[in-house]
């Protein structure tokens, strides 16, 4: 969403419903549809690998636009955020599995399932500040970790379990090139939801609890029920995100969702900036390539100096970590409006470029 | 039923409960002054630990020195986090000052890692180690002694709070801080100096942790267990947190009995706190000994 001064002269709203519209003038919803449309044609230009990267952009997206509407949107903090994800790719593969249900509705129903369970935990922290819900779900993260590596009925256990790959009315999709478009199709519904949710009344009393809990009150509005929706909400698209990673790894493991990751999610909703949906992805894309790309320089900077003095190849997992902790707090000092904040301000720049004072 | 075993139990439940305190009290100081939720409480009490380890090991300086120096250490450290990391988020939204933390405890467990590696260290012997026998209970002496050094924190904690100087100002800065400040308090200072505190006052635990079990990144999962003790004491109760610390290892110790001789489900004494915690914020989410924050509308 552009910022409000960016409307370009002689476009004038004469109605609420105007002024709220999803895209505020034509060329931004034109520009929208053509890049869906240009990222349809993403499976036939691209390698593999771009491709798989893509996918993680879209899925992590996905997760991280949940946590956006809980950090940036009503200002709470969930660290685990990890094992909603993780839930929703348990569930979807239990649902596929053991029962006749087809994949194409098991993905949300595993979102369902998430939300009812991110609401048990989220429910009695939802009654008092936010801190408390940072502290509740940081007992949620361990207690569902601990869960997945303790239930055999339902996850395997100690054994990963198997998902089954998506199908739709019996033609089943195989391979990243298809399953690209099952990923794409789930991001911009996604996407255009949340922005949706945001011009709603439920949207704007989200901000309200944000922005003044106190004030949002006394105008009526109903904290308890505000703050356990968002964070519903959340584990909703956490799960969501969860069952489209289940069906595209088509197996599902307890490794790799630690507290680390929920972190990571963290990073993405920063990063792009809090309160910025089309931010997050921008955050989401940051993560994800960050990690790529320190492994480009490292095999770059293979043999040289450098590499012998901090041994890169046996220490870059660690250095990722630094990076993102780094990056984080970056941000958070210097640039809290994040990604979407420096390309607000770009556009601006182009838009009055050369005249830009 | 195994008494014995249960027994045992209890008594490493009380020696690692009286850490956690020790660890929660020091988390209660730095929210209580500086209303910062710090998640990075484990890391400082590993960074104690490591440095404490090198000092000893790598540079063969003497325990009644190498101590000494860790605490310094850590001093400075304390100060510096504060001033260069948290100063510039003073006024910012609370979540953004977590957020801070949560990445700081990222970045010291990673460098931690990437310095020291992955593998636990075994710490210097520095007492010789032998067990007393009370009762029919054996307890080794690093036990006693850690048991005596957290007491003994307590105790210097307490006094640092209710007769010094610098505890008197840092009360009344947690509780009014233009009102501290009219008073000639520099808020600022109490605020480096309840960083510094804390981070030393986790330094000792983790010399503590360290001397009984050697050296790894998973101490800092201390810093973890210190929110089930808080909320279970109340977030800003200095005594509380001693409280919840001690609960919480004891029942953690039970869980493990519980778990061994009926239940067999494997490592239920990690997460039981944590059903702890949900269970306490569903019926007195404010603690034991927490403030009630009560805002009427």
């Amino acid at each position: 969403m552009a910022s409000p001064s960016l409307i370009p002269s002689g476009d004038f709203r004469t109605s609420y419903a105007v002024d709220t519209t999803i895209f505020p003038t034509t060329t931004s919803r034109n520009f929208a549809i053509l890049g869906i449309i240009l990222t349809c044609f993403a499976p036939l230009v691209f390698s593999e690998y771009w491709l798989a990267i893509l996918i993680q952009i879209g899925i992590f997206g996905i997760a991280a636009l949940g946590l956006n509407i809980l950090v940036g949107f009503t200002g709470q903090i969930s660290i685990g955020h990890a094992a909603f994800f993780l839930l929703g790719a348990f569930t979807s593969a239990y649902i596929s599995n053991k029962t006749p249900i087809p994949v194409f509705f098991a993905i949300p129903l595993a979102g369902l399932v998430t939300a009812m369970v991110g609401l048990i935990f989220g429910l009695p922290a939802a009654r008092l500040k936010g801190l408390y819900l940072v502290i509740a779900t940081l007992a949620a993260q361990y207690i569902l970790l601990d869960f997945f590596s303790r239930a055999e009925w339902f996850s395997g256990g100690s054994v990963p379990a198997m998902a089954n790959p998506f199908s739709i009315f019996g033609y089943v999709l195989r391979g990243d090139r298809q399953y690209f478009y099952v990923v794409l199709a789930y991001v911009v519904v996604s996407y255009l939801l949340v922005t949706n949710l945001m011009r709603s009344r439920d949207g704007r009393a989200l901000v309200a609890v944000r922005d003044h809990y106190l004030s949002a009150e006394i105008m009526g509005i109903n904290l308890t029920k505000y703050r356990t929706l968002s964070f519903g909400l959340a584990a909703f698209f956490a799960g969501i995100a969860g069952a489209l990673y289940a069906h595209y790894q088509l197996v599902v493991s307890n490794e790799g969702f630690g507290i680390e990751r929920s972190i990571l999610f963290l990073a993405m909703v920063i990063i792009g900036g809090t309160g910025s949906i089309m931010g997050t992805l921008m955050g989401t894309a940051f993560v994800v390539l960050l990690p790529e790309s320190m492994e480009w320089i490292s095999a770059e900077l293979k043999g040289s100096a450098i590499d012998r003095a901090l041994q890169l190849n046996n220490n870059l997992t660690f250095l990722r970590e630094i990076a993102i902790g780094l990056i984080i707090i970056a941000f958070l000092v210097f640039e809290p409006d994040g990604l979407a904040h420096r390309w607000r301000q770009i556009k601006t720049y182009w838009k009055l470029y050369p005249f830009s004072h | 039923m195994n008494t014995q075993f249960l027994l045992q139990l209890l008594v490493n439940g009380l020696v690692v409960g009286t850490l956690y305190g020790v660890v929660a009290m020091s988390f209660v100081l730095i929210y209580k002054a500086t209303q910062v939720v710090n998640f990075a409480q484990g890391e400082l009490l590993l960074i104690g630990a490591w440095v404490c380890w090198t000092l000893l090991t790598k540079y063969q300086v003497p325990f009644w020195l190498g101590m000494p120096m860790t605490l310094v250490f850590m001093f400075a450290f304390g100060i510096l986090i504060q001033v260069v990391i948290l100063r510039p988020m003073v006024g910012e939204p609370v979540i953004s000052v977590i957020m801070v933390t949560i990445a700081l405890s990222t970045v010291f467990q990673a460098a931690l890692k990437w310095i020291y590696g992955v593998n636990p260290q075994p710490f210097p012997r520095v007492f010789t180690s032998q067990s007393v026998t009370i009762g029919s209970l054996q307890i080794q002496t690093v036990y006693v002694m850690s048991l005596v050094v957290s007491v003994a924190m307590m105790i210097g904690m307490a006094w640092f709070f209710k007769v010094s100087k610098w505890g008197l100002a840092m009360r009344a800065t947690a509780f009014n801080q233009q009102v501290a400040q009219s008073l000639g308090i520099s808020v600022k200072t109490v605020f480096a100096m309840a960083w510094a505190i804390s981070a030393m006052v986790s330094a000792v635990a983790g010399v503590v942790v360290a001397v009984v079990n050697g050296v790894s990144s998973g101490l800092s999962i201390y810093g973890i267990k210190v929110f089930p003790a808080v909320i279970l004491g109340g977030l800003d109760s200095i005594g509380g947190a001693v409280v919840g610390g001690i609960i919480i290892g004891l029942l953690e110790n039970f869980a493990q009995f519980v778990d061994s001789e009926y239940l067999h489900w494997g490592n239920l004494y990690e997460v039981a706190p944590f059903y702890v915690l949900i269970i306490i914020l569903m019926i007195k989410p404010y603690g034991l000994f927490g403030t009630k924050d009560i805002e009427r509308v």
